[in-house]
């Protein structure tokens, strides 16, 4: 990409301006930066839809703070480049015992964290140990959300269970976790930037643990601000708040190969058209979420768009359990009804009319990728006639459906939401049912309505975390503490799909685990608590100088192996 | 003139109580609340109980309004539930960034605007009046989102003349010291910095002022037709005076006081305008901010933000206050 006039007058005036530096005591410039910039590496701008919230792992929780961690930071385990399974970080090797309860982790040797200091099994265990024991407001299901969600309880929170029983470091290089329960989500779950592990001397210093708050807001320490260190292939540099700029530079003490950039900027851009404008103009290399409509015309441009495998579930979301008081409509606790509303929509043509190129149909609520997959579920093919006469038998011809579908939103499964509505809604008028539909803006009316059971039909979807059928199909539907299902699905009551998540969770043989996974999803593509409808594939573009970006389903990219021409 | 700058401020007391209630009262009758913006989509009713405990959220609507009040008094708006940061510290980083945007819009409108106005009003009837007042319908009309496209599209994409978002070049490492980028360039002697932030201000700032601009044209243009017809002008005319000062004294100078009411208003606007426009040119100001903080329902940001906006809102039709005293001896305060 051809430089812009004004960086060349930049480049004139900053060689001014070195001349006059000299002179100047209020600046606060390296003499040596005037112009020479660097024989290796360069600089990436990568074009972020916001800031991170913070850059603490263990509170971290959205796609870009994930985003800047996983170049900061590196856990036991990470994610296969371009793919889902985990695989060996700063843990070379781990073994499981029989009963599935204890993980012995063989740790990689002379690696150190960014301030220096060692990385090694009491590491493991001080971070371990540190989560378990979190306080005040630590334990804010906003701030510790993925340790939650994986672990449950804190050590001060024994009414609520938790999985984490304990770790030991009985030598430099080996930590050993046990756990109180087997859970399939171990020990995927640690692939998870969220369990990434920092260096216990910065967590420490810096106050880590101390976040404060008034009313509205968590106050981060100055730790998950400005100090956050890691052993990944990048340091953090600086934060640039007012302009949403994070600076992070090559760690060249890395353990690994190490990174080819000299500085990835990750510079907060909102506006989609604006993120697209700037990387035509050339100030941007790069940017994630583009829209499936650019798809084309960038790569015509010349630009290389990089379409990730789709890891993701769109599903039309179905009322069927009648929760009291909800209002929902009674018709669709009849499986007949449920059936009607699956051949009813023709999810060939959403694939290849409203979603980008790659996407596929689905025929359950997992991504083909996911371990747990069954290709012998219960299918509805699109067959309006099959609807209309399964309506006619239920005696519910004419049923009225309130279809609430999100407005102000783009999602990597739901591009255009608008669109997607009008699609399926024509199809279920065409098979005989009466649609009522009601828009809503994202969040947080829409998620609020459609999870409290307010609509008889909906809109959602789903990216998965990490390779674990659990995160799909237990997130879903698996029995919340009243022994019912989520009120999305209208808080239906069906014991042996709650029994067969249970069981597939706590089961440690991993082939036994998938078969049992297999057996869950067909029982809920038999009950069919929603329609699944498709997998689609989000993507990233970057200019055609950059190379070695590998697009990972899990939208977890590291940037070590990209380099930058010119 | 101390008397009434005092009494000014004096009054602002009872306007932010009303609007801090407002405000309040307002934000908390919003669907949702702060619990389900910060745990998102899969937040459980138990997860958004236990959120509100923490934060006291759960406490009585008027005990909350006092617990910030209490605390607004002195400049505590708690923290930004997105950066955790004060609010307080968010707003005075990034009220320079829109002052300088503000600024750069005025002076673009002003002076396009005047000149056209006035050249217009000369040649009445004229295809330059009719291109501007034409030109002027179509600037108040154009959303700016969509002028910022073109603009972009065309400044930045096809000629490559000038940067199309953000408020300096990320790779330019500027000193900063009061965070009003071009002021720190001049200061330090970073031209470049300096350069690079005025180059950074222009495409936002025509976006911004075109508005401005369009209503400035016709003010002005409506307000020199009318001077033109006084009897004092055409006394001047037949006294012999030149045709240059009858112009510059007689005539812009009287047609010049309704567009500084304008000019006052508008500023004020401006500070709206600047919600839209710095989100779509990504410029780190007070307005992207305030864009965020809607989308994120993040409370403390808003009622912060909305309320020293409010301040600085005063602060200005203050200024335009005094300043008419130095157009117009007839108004000038006691």
């Amino acid at each position: 990409m051809q430089r812009r006039p004004q960086r060349l007058l930049a480049a004139s005036a900053a060689a001014l301006t070195a001349v006059t530096l000299a002179a100047c005591a209020s600046s606060d410039r390296d003499s040596g930066e005037g112009g020479a910039e660097g024989e290796s590496g360069g600089t990436l701008v990568f074009g972020a839809t916001s800031d991170p919230i913070m850059l603490d792992p263990a509170f971290a929780s959205d796609g870009e703070t994930f985003r800047v961690i996983r170049q900061v930071y590196e856990g036991l385990l990470t994610n296969e480049l371009g793919g889902t399974d985990p695989v060996p970080a700063l843990a070379e090797d781990w073994e499981v015992s029989d009963d599935g309860l204890e993980y012995t982790f063989s740790l990689r040797d002379g690696v150190q964290f960014h301030d220096g200091t060692d990385f090694n099994g009491e590491a493991v265990c001080f971070n371990f140990e540190r989560w378990f024991n979190f306080e005040g407001l630590a334990q804010s299901p906003s701030a510790s959300t993925y340790y939650q969600d994986v672990f449950g309880g804190f050590a001060s929170t024994p009414e609520t269970p938790n999985i984490y029983a304990g770790c030991e470091a009985p030598d430099e290089t080996t930590a050993v976790i046990t756990l109180n329960r087997v859970t399939s989500k171990f020990p995927a779950a640690l692939s998870l930037p969220a369990f990434s592990i920092a260096s216990p001397t910065a967590l420490e210093e810096y106050d880590a643990d101390n976040l404060s708050g008034s009313e509205d807001a968590l106050t981060y320490p100055a730790y998950a601000l400005e100090h956050p260190t890691g052993t990944g292939p990048f340091r953090f540099d600086s934060w640039d708040r007012g302009n949403g700029e994070v600076t992070i530079v090559r760690n060249d003490d890395y353990w690994g190969e190490p990174a080819l950039l000299d500085e990835i900027i990750f510079r907060a851009i909102p506006d989609g058209n604006t993120r697209r404008q700037e990387l035509q103009a050339g100030s941007i290399d790069g940017y994630d979420f583009v829209a499936p409509a650019d798809y084309e015309s960038l790569a015509d441009e010349g630009f290389q768009v990089l379409v990730r495998d789709p890891f993701n579930i769109l599903y039309l979301g179905i009322n069927g359990g009648g929760i009291p008081g909800a209002g929902a409509n009674p018709a669709l606790q009849n499986p007949q009804v449920r059936q009607a509303i699956a051949h009813a929509i023709d999810r060939e043509t959403i694939v290849t009319s409203l979603l980008p190129e790659g996407a596929e149909a689905a025929i359950e609520f997992l991504p083909p990728t996911v371990d747990g997959y069954a290709e012998d579920v219960t299918t509805y093919d699109y067959d309006p006639d099959r609807s209309r006469q399964l309506l006619t038998e239920a005696g519910a011809l004419g049923t009225t459906l309130r279809f609430f579908y999100p407005t102000d939103v783009s999602r990597p499964y739901l591009p255009d939401p608008a669109a997607m509505f009008q699609v399926i809604s024509q199809n279920l008028t065409d098979a005989g049912f009466t649609v009522q539909p009601t828009a809503l803006p994202w969040s947080p009316d829409y998620l609020n309505v459609v999870q409290a059971g307010g609509a008889d039909v909906h809109l959602l979807g789903w990216t998965g975390d990490y390779n674990d059928a659990y995160n799909f199909v237990g997130t879903f539907f698996a029995a919340k503490a009243d022994g019912l299902a989520k009120a999305e699905f209208g808080a239906f009551n069906n014991p042996e799909i709650f029994q067969a998540l249970a069981t597939a969770d706590a089961e440690p043989d991993p082939e036994a685990r998938t078969a049992l996974y297999q057996e869950a999803n067909r029982l809920i593509m038999d009950y069919l608590p929603g329609v699944p409808i498709s997998h689609s594939p989000p993507a990233l573009v970057v200019a055609e100088n950059v190379s070695g970006l590998e697009p990972s389903p899990l939208t977890a990219e590291v940037f070590t192996g990209v380099s930058i021409d010119g | 003139m101390l008397r009434f700058i005092l009494r000014r401020l004096v009054q602002l007391v009872p306007i932010l109580l009303g609007l801090s209630i407002l405000l309040f009262a307002w934000l908390r009758a919003l669907p949702g609340g702060p619990a389900q913006a910060a745990l998102g989509e899969r937040a459980t009713p138990e997860a958004i109980a236990r959120y509100n405990e923490l934060f006291g959220l759960d406490q009585p609507l008027y005990v909350q309004y006092f617990r910030f009040l209490g605390r607004a008094v002195q400049l505590d708006f708690g923290s930004s539930a997105q950066t955790g940061r004060p609010v307080t510290t968010e707003f005075l980083e990034r009220m320079p960034g829109t002052i300088e945007l503000t600024l750069f819009a005025m002076v673009f409108a002003i002076g396009v605007g005047i000149p056209l106005g006035y050249l217009a009003a000369r040649k009445h009837g004229s295809w330059l009046d009719s291109t501007s007042v034409i030109g002027s319908l179509l600037g108040v009309a154009i959303p700016v989102f969509f002028l910022a496209y073109l603009l972009r599209l065309l400044f930045a994409v096809q000629l490559g003349w000038l940067p199309g978002s953000g408020r300096q070049d990320v790779r330019m490492d500027a000193t900063r010291i009061t965070n009003f980028y071009v002021l720190d360039g001049l200061l330090t002697r970073e031209w470049d910095a300096a350069w690079d932030a005025v180059l950074h201000l222009v495409l936002p700032a025509i976006a911004l002022g075109t508005i401005p601009l369009a209503i400035i044209v016709r003010i002005t243009r409506a307000s020199v037709l009318d001077v033109v017809n006084e009897d004092y002008v055409r006394t001047a005319n037949a006294k012999g005076l030149a045709t240059r000062t009858v112009r510059r004294r007689h005539i812009l100078r009287n047609a010049l006081l309704p567009v500084s009411t304008t000019i006052g208003l508008q500023t004020g606007l401006l500070l709206s305008g600047a919600v839209l426009t710095e989100t779509v040119f990504a410029f780190g100001g007070v307005g992207s901010a305030l864009r965020d903080a809607i989308f994120t329902r993040d409370f403390a940001v808003l009622q912060g933000f909305i309320l020293l906006l409010a301040v600085v809102y005063v602060l200005v039709n203050l200024l335009v206050d005094i300043s008419y005293g130095l157009l117009d001896p007839r108004v000038r305060v006691r």
